[in-house]
Order: C-alpha cells, then sequence, then structure tokens
C-alpha cells in the first residue's frame, strides 16, 4: 500500500470517494503476497497492482461495485479451484484473496 | 487524524506499524492500528480482549515482516475448543517494517553500482570507508548514509540493528579493514555477509581471521566469499546484480538455477 499513499492523498483532498482492494491471503503460486494493493477513484482510476495483471480488470468491477453500493465490502476469490472463485483465473495456478472496501476511514 | 493518515505518516516515516482490519466475521471492516511500545489513537475490533490478542499477534508479525491473515473467536478466543461456540472473526494484519539494511564497507568502484542495486530492491544503504577522500556523499549519492570510519565503531555502534533481512557485504579487499569488519558482522545477527576477493584472497583472509582469533567454522560458515552467484560476472554492475541475487536467494533458501531446469510452483 505504501506506493498508493500519495494518490490517496490525492484522492482525499479532492474529495474523491475511492475503494482499496488488498491482497490478505494467497494459496499455492501467486504473484504477489499478502499486502499487495491497488485502488480504484470512483471515476475509474486505477493505481498500484495485485496480480500480474491477470485480474486487475475483474477488480476494478468489483471496486466500482462497492463504491455504487451493489456489493458489500468483503473478500473476493481469484483461482480456478474453487467453485465460488471469479471466472477469472491466474495464469500461475494459485489462488488469491482480496479485500475490497470503500477507502474512508 | 484519520487513522489513514495516522498510519500513511507512520509508513513515510519508516516506522514499524501494523494494521489489522476485519475481512470477514462480526465487525466488518472494522480496524486497529498497532504501533510498537506506543498508544496510537485509539481504534477497536469492536472487543478489548479481541484487540488485546489481535495486538499481540501483530506485534510479532511486525517483527517479522509478515502479512497475513489469523482467525479469532469475536471476544478473542485463540484455540479450537474455545472457536466452537463462538462466531469466528478473520483479522488480516498487515505490517509495514522499515526497509531492510545493507552495509557496505569498502568505498571501490564497485560499491557505488552495489549500492544502486540494493536501493532497486529497496535496502537502506550504509557505505562505509576509514579513507575519508573515498567515502563522500557526492561520490555515493544513492546511499543513505556514508561513514568515514572505521568498521568496529559502526559495528559497536549500531550492530543490534541488524536481523535476518539485513545484509553486509565487505569489499574492501584490505586485511587491515576487512577482518575488523568481519569480526564485526559475525558478531551480529544479519542474515548475509559477502565478502569480496578471489579464492586465494579468502584464503589468506582465512589466515587473517585465525590470527584474530576467529576460527569458528559455525562463524566462518556464514561468509559468503567468493561473493555472489556464478553468472560470469565482470563489471561492477553485473557483479552488484551477482550479489543482490545471492542475498535473495539466502533468504528464501532457493538454489539460484534457471527455472527451466527445476520443477514445483515458481512461488513458494
Amino acid at each position: 500500500m505504501r506506493e498508493l499513499l500519495d494518490d490517496l492523498d490525492r484522492w482525499r483532498v479532492a474529495g474523491t470517494r475511492v475503494a482499496l482492494a488488498r491482497v490478505v491471503d494467497v494459496e499455492g503460486s501467486g504473484p504477489r503476497g499478502p499486502g499487495a494493493a491497488m485502488a480504484v477513484s470512483e471515476n475509474g482510476e486505477v493505481v498500484g497492482s495485485v496480480s500480474g495483471g491477470c485480474v486487475e480488470g475483474a477488480v476494478v468491477t468489483e471496486s466500482l461495485a462497492v463504491l455504487a453500493g451493489e456489493r458489500e465490502p468483503g473478500i473476493i476469490t481469484f483461482g480456478y479451484s474453487d467453485d465460488e472463485a471469479f471466472a477469472v483465473g491466474l495464469t500461475c495456478g494459485g489462488t488469491i484473496r482480496l479485500y475490497v472496501e470503500e477507502y474512508d476511514w | 487524524m484519520s487513522l489513514s493518515s495516522e498510519l500513511a505518516s507512520r509508513v513515510r516515516d519508516g516506522v514499524p506499524v501494523a494494521l489489522a482490519t476485519v475481512v470477514a466475521g462480526p465487525g466488518l471492516s472494522r480496524k486497529l492500528l498497532i504501533v510498537p511500545d506506543e498508544d496510537p489513537a485509539p481504534s477497536s475490533l469492536g472487543d478489548s480482549e479481541l484487540d488485546r490478542v489481535v495486538r499481540r499477534d501483530a506485534l510479532a508479525e511486525l517483527e517479522a515482516g509478515r502479512s497475513g491473515v489469523r482467525h479469532y473467536g469475536s471476544r478473542g478466543q485463540t484455540t479450537p475448543e474455545d472457536l466452537d461456540d463462538s462466531e469466528v472473526v478473520t483479522v488480516f494484519v498487515e505490517s509495514w517494517a522499515p526497509p531492510p539494511q545493507m552495509w557496505i564497507f569498502g568505498a571501490v568502484d564497485f560499491t557505488a553500482a552495489l549500492a544502486r542495486v540494493a536501493k532497486i530492491l529497496g535496502f537502506r544503504v550504509l557505505v562505509c570507508d576509514a579513507r575519508e577522500i573515498f567515502a563522500t556523499g557526492r561520490r555515493f549519492p544513492m546511499a543513505d548514509e556514508v561513514r568515514v570510519t572505521w568498521p568496529g565503531p559502526v559495528f559497536d555502534d549500531r550492530g543490534a540493528e541488524l536481523g535476518s533481512r539485513d545484509a553486509v557485504c565487505i569489499l574492501t579487499h584490505d586485511p587491515k579493514f576487512d577482518v575488523p569488519a568481519v569480526k564485526g558482522a559475525l558478531a551480529t545477527s544479519v542474515g548475509y555477509i559477502g565478502v569480496m576477493g578471489s579464492r586465494r584472497t579468502h584464503s589468506h583472509r582465512l589466515e587473517r581471521l585465525a590470527e584474530a582469533g576467529i576460527d569458528d567454522p559455525a562463524d566462518l560458515a556464514r561468509l559468503m566469499s567468493p561473493v555472489g552467484l556464478d553468472i560470469g560476472a565482470r563489471t561492477p554492475e553485473e557483479t552488484a546484480i551477482s550479489i543482490c541475487a545471492e542475498i535473495i536467494s539466502a533468504r528464501t533458501g532457493r538454489a539460484a538455477r534457471p527455472l527451466r531446469d527445476t520443477e514445483g510452483p515458481i512461488h513458494r
């Protein structure tokens, strides 16, 4: 999250609403460990990354849904082995879990 | 001051801090900020006993520079039997530990290249040489700190700071300087000690070290010398990559072979 601080500040000053998605857990092979984070502004601006580019698109969609009140904050899982998982997976075959919430704390 | 700005100011200052967030279960999204030896602005996961247990665990994670999820009962229960009758709270603890350190002894041609590569990898870099004309901030603008002194005082002052994530690289080739640097490094719990020099230089160095009373095989086994992975490095820049690759593989315990020639998951 360190690399997001300047952008998070900028958005806060501008009064822009932002969703924050953080990797909380990685099983098997995963490109980025717990703590990797990305932030999505209500205008669709994106900073940071949570994988090698495999799931970022889906994370943007879910982040915007959280800001729009269409989904609750919570854990989203990406990985091919999980029935509940999103259709997009990681090319390296692992499973990652992210926590997505509004950055309003 | 909001929780996030308090967190951000500590992360920017490079002081250790951890943030616990409830990511599943009762109290979803509640947060607790954890700072060693200090009481930051009050924050809570919703139960004082849960706060106490999470704070205790987070301090250990912070010490190790680790982040990850843990499960508790809603009143801080940690044993599986106690969890039977309780809702489970999943807590993500994210740690921001200060950056690892690399101390480079010897202000030589290789030093600038090594300091540059170490900075890319996120190390806080200290360069030390006793020779005033070589150890200058102007020659090593990328270093966080340049000290003109002998190794002994640096280790005496700050050796206790070094731990498993840190590295000491001794590039001097000069026994006058090498021996006290090796001696100082061995007295710390630093994770990596690289000492530059040919095989011949190293065998001579071992004699000098033995004369100084350093002959414990367990100590000598900590010295990586000749330094670096065998990638055929020649230039200072290539050598810096070779040394840093060795530091990474020492930390991860991997054999540093081409991935094509190994099996199993790439990220373990």
